[in-house]
């Protein structure tokens, strides 16, 4: 919309004169022979402002652009944009309510579903959060494995957003070549934990199953190969005119309103406040890795654009140096009070069998107390906050969804703008419903 | 278990049994319609959550929907033939879900993808409409959480063989069936309280119940 | 708008202090507590109930009536800044003895600090389940208050706009994150399903968006009727 900000492009589409309008070839009309130019229409200033009232317009619940079932209200001055109001609590299913109904090992499989492009994200977040509620440190090899689970979830949630935003801008191919890559995650996913989206991979003290024999070769052979599909999409969108011209000066936040707003992410980061988790509260020995944190300075769509396109290699940076790093030894924290026992030894000492059937049928119980660990999911900063109360289901679980207080912003950030800007804004907020409605 | 009168899943009969008393041209007919039907549904995704990413999984390259004539996705009713219906359901979906159905003309599937979808999955609480055959005619349940592209595309298929076996001779296929006007349900409310009762051992996992 | 914006980084108010690391051996109890808590201690005699630091987080427990001045104090003041609210919410425990906790949690970004701020709202049916809303200092508080009335009941007095986010506005049910509220819900499967059909979503206006007077006179007749006769809005 605004001309002032000016990039670069590979194929200058601009088309559009001095003063917003359309470029128009000249109108020739042949009359007996004779070529006349006729007249181009009038500047914007001298023609008449055309009243007209509002109109309220709804788009979804069910829409292929809403990126889920949202449901946005919009007062519309003709094309324009003078008030958005959202709904959301479409997708609400009780999350929270059935957490306190579940033991911390049985609740891992609800993360899952919560955050659903961030599965094993989500369950990474979640065990931090119980151990430090039940006071337990991991081991070393378990605290790089979950860096590289991380990681690989902020590689395809990203890909989704890329993927369903190129569509709702009009690319339909990078789509594809995102799923993909996508896939290609996804069988390293099955080949280490059995699932490819709802993973669980998890457990309060470590994880589910260590790395089969070979995962690492493979993930060597991913972190080699998906930088070229990141710089392809990169050559189709970033130079490009339409790209650019749907996307720049579009949503604009400025730093202070984002801080204020709640935003965080790539939401908050594109507007200039360099707020990442990883690097301002730090969780698995993140201060460690060498990584950049990308910020935008514009606040707008095409700067969203550009710091998720930049975490994604960030992401395979870190990767490869948590792949580099991995050490050998247990997977598995070494407490007997939250970690089953191996079979065997289940089988045949009868202690073991002992802290077995108790963690089993009860469950693990932490001491009393709460804790609030945030994690830097895909989205902003996503925390779960567990309250025990000494038994072994959780008397508060809440989640902290970041998608939820980035989307109370879209009332503002879209004041002012067209209808199909809309569409563009909300696709670089990143929601999941799952997690806004929970 | 679809709770709708369907009785044309008579599978003994089939176009070349003799004196099944179906004329051959009505047979040929029947087969074109079926093989055109089946050949290009349009789904329309009604997609709320995981399993919605799995769907648009099967539609991208690998596992590739085009194949089976399901690429067009149709995300306005008045153009679709099947409504997958891909995620859980909450209440406050409800209404939402049952007007997208009504407003698909005939002829119409549905298909209900993922345990949340047939039957209110892991959610079994205040929010969830436990099972959309509650609000919808189903024809054909996926199950899984979420089902694999494979799972889902192997109940698309499915629902091809269901679609290929009807005949225009039964007029009953493409009812709509009406809503009770006393109670505005779909089907009567003792059958969706016991369809939703939570059974076996869902429920007492752990020695507290619940 | 077309200045590009000046980077901001986080913990710059606090140049001196050491780099953030992962924090290990949490004790469960006790250990060094946030400094805000201290400063808020001097400057809120009586405004602040209890301190209590557990597995390294500095819970303070504040005084309802005071409230919006602590979190505007903790919001304003140069050697506090904390400039972004990451949460409400509230916590029910399971004994009735114990009160409803709600729960703000702040950051200051200029000084990488994490606070936990409480107020403790005792059930015993004679204390109004109502605290300030901190909307006026932190914008991001409007869904998050919204959703905590939606879920426990707590009304945020001074919020704009108080209404249920995630259940639909007429829901009769109750609030669903209480303690007496069972998992399944207070009515049969049926009857949720009915007054959830019955809930027609376009009726589900909110008043700011028909105080567009234009597109209130479009409406269908029987809508109007209905909206007018207060429909739109819950408990």
């Amino acid at each position: 919309m605004s001309t002032k900000r000016t990039v670069d492009v590979a194929i200058g589409t601009s088309g559009l004169d001095e003063q917003g309008r359309p470029r128009r070839a000249p109108l020739t009309v042949t009359e007996g022979g004779t070529v006349t130019t006729l007249e181009p229409p009038p500047a914007l200033e001298d023609a008449l402002e055309l009243e007209g009232e509002h109109m309220l317009i709804n788009i979804g619940p069910q829409h292929p652009a809403t990126h889920g079932v949202l449901r946005l209200v919009l007062e519309l001055d003709g094309e324009t944009v003078v008030r958005c109001i959202p709904h959301i609590g479409y997708l609400h299913c009780g999350f929270e309510k059935i957490g306190e109904y579940r033991q911390y090992n049985q609740v891992i499989p609800w993360t899952d579903r919560e955050d659903y492009l961030n599965s094993i994200g989500n369950n990474v977040a979640f065990a931090l959060g119980a151990e430090r509620l039940f006071g337990i440190e991991i081991t070393p090899r378990c605290t790089v494995l979950r860096v590289i689970a991380m990681e690989l979830s902020r590689i395809i949630s990203h890909l989704v957003w890329l993927g369903t935003t190129c569509i709702d801008i009009g690319a339909f191919t990078p789509f594809l070549w995102a799923f993909e890559q996508r896939e290609r995650v996804y069988e390293l996913l099955e080949r280490w934990v059995g699932a490819r989206l709802t993973t669980s991979a998890t457990r309060v003290g470590g994880m589910a199953a260590d790395i089969p024999v070979g995962w690492m070769d493979q993930l060597q052979h991913f972190i080699k190969t998906f930088p070229k599909t990141v710089d392809e999409i990169d050559r189709v969108l970033t130079t490009n005119g339409i790209w650019v011209g749907r996307t720049v000066g579009l949503g604009v936040m400025t730093g202070d309103e984002a801080v204020n707003y709640g935003l965080s992410g790539p939401m908050l980061r594109a507007s200039g406040v360099a707020f990442d988790v990883r690097r301002d509260f730090p969780y698995l020995d993140y201060e460690t890795y060498d990584f950049e944190v990308p910020v935008g300075t514009h606040g707008d769509v095409y700067d969203r654009y550009l710091v998720r396109m930049e975490e994604l290699r960030q992401s395979t940076r870190i990767l490869a140096q948590a792949a580099a790093r991995l050490p050998d030894g247990p997977v598995n924290a070494d407490d007997h009070r939250v970690v089953l026992p191996p079979k065997s030894k289940a089988m045949s000492d009868m202690e073991s069998m002992i802290h077995h059937f108790k963690q089993v049928m009860e469950g693990p119980r932490p001491p009393l107390g709460e804790s609030y660990v945030a994690v830097e999911s895909p989205k902003g900063e996503k925390g779960y906050y567990m309250v025990s109360d000494g038994t072994a289901k959780p008397v508060r679980w809440r989640i902290r969804p970041p998608s939820f207080v980035n989307l109370s912003a879209i009332g503002k950030m879209v004041e002012g703008h067209l209808l199909s800007d809309v569409i563009a804004i909300n696709a670089s907020i990143d929601i999941v419903m799952g997690e806004i409605d929970r | 278990m679809g709770l709708t009168a369907r009785p044309s899943d008579n599978l003994a009969r089939t176009d070349t049994t003799p004196g099944s008393g179906e004329s051959w041209v009505a047979t040929r007919l029947d087969f074109l319609v079926n093989w055109g039907r089946a050949g290009s549904l349009w789904p329309m995704p009604f997609g709320t959550a995981c399993c919605a990413i799995e769907f648009m999984a099967t539609a991208a390259s690998r596992f590739d929907l085009a194949r089976f004539g399901m690429e067009r996705m149709s995300f306005s009713p008045r153009q679709a033939d099947v409504l997958i219906c891909a995620g859980r359901v909450p209440f406050k979906l409800a209404p939402v879900l049952r007007r997208i159905w009504l407003q698909m003309p005939q002829p119409k599937w549905c298909i209900s993808m993922g345990a949340c979808a047939s039957s209110g999955g892991m959610f079994d609480n205040y929010a969830v409409v436990q099972g959309i055959d509650t609000i919808i005619p189903v024809d054909v349940y996926v199950p899984g959480c979420p089902p694999r592209p494979e799972g889902l595309l192997y109940g698309i298929l499915m629902l091809q063989e269901k679609v290929k076996r009807e005949r225009m001779s039964d007029t009953s296929l493409r009812n709509e069936m009406d809503p009770d006007p006393k109670s505005g349900l779909y089907i009567p409310p003792q059958a969706i309280d016991e369809l939703s009762e939570p059974f076996g051992n869902s429920v007492h996992q752990t020695r507290s119940g619940l | 708008m077309s200045a590009p914006f000046p980077v901001v980084i986080p913990g710059r108010a606090a140049p001196d202090a050491p780099a953030p690391a992962t924090p290990k051996q949490l004790p469960n109890r006790g250990g060094p507590a946030n400094p805000s808590a201290d400063a808020l201690r001097a400057k809120f005699q009586g405004g602040v109930v209890r301190v209590e630091v557990i597995w390294g987080e500095t819970n303070v427990y504040v005084d309802r009536a005071r409230l919006f001045d602590i979190v505007q104090w903790l919001h304003d003041d140069p050697s506090q800044r904390y400039d972004y609210l990451s949460d409400v919410t509230a916590v029910e425990y399971r004994d009735p003895e114990q009160p409803l906790e709600v729960v703000w949690h702040l950051r200051s970004l200029p000084y990488r600090r994490f606070l936990r701020l409480k107020v403790e709202l005792p059930r015993d049916g004679k204390t109004l389940l109502e605290v300030p809303s901190v909307w006026s200092i932190y914008k991001g508080a409007d869904w998050l208050e919204r959703e905590c009335y939606d879920m426990f009941g707590i009304r945020f007095v001074g919020h704009p706009d108080l209404r249920r986010i995630l259940m639909w506005e007429q829901y009769h049910e109750g609030f669903p994150l209480r303690k007496d509220f069972p998992l399944r819900g207070r009515f049969s499967r049926a009857e949720q399903l009915r007054q959830a059909l019955a809930a027609n979503p376009e009726a589900r206006y909110s008043m700011e968006e028909l105080t567009v007077a234009q597109a209130f006179e479009d409406l269908p007749e029987a809508m109007r009727k209905r909206l007018k006769g207060g429909e739109r809005t819950g408990e």
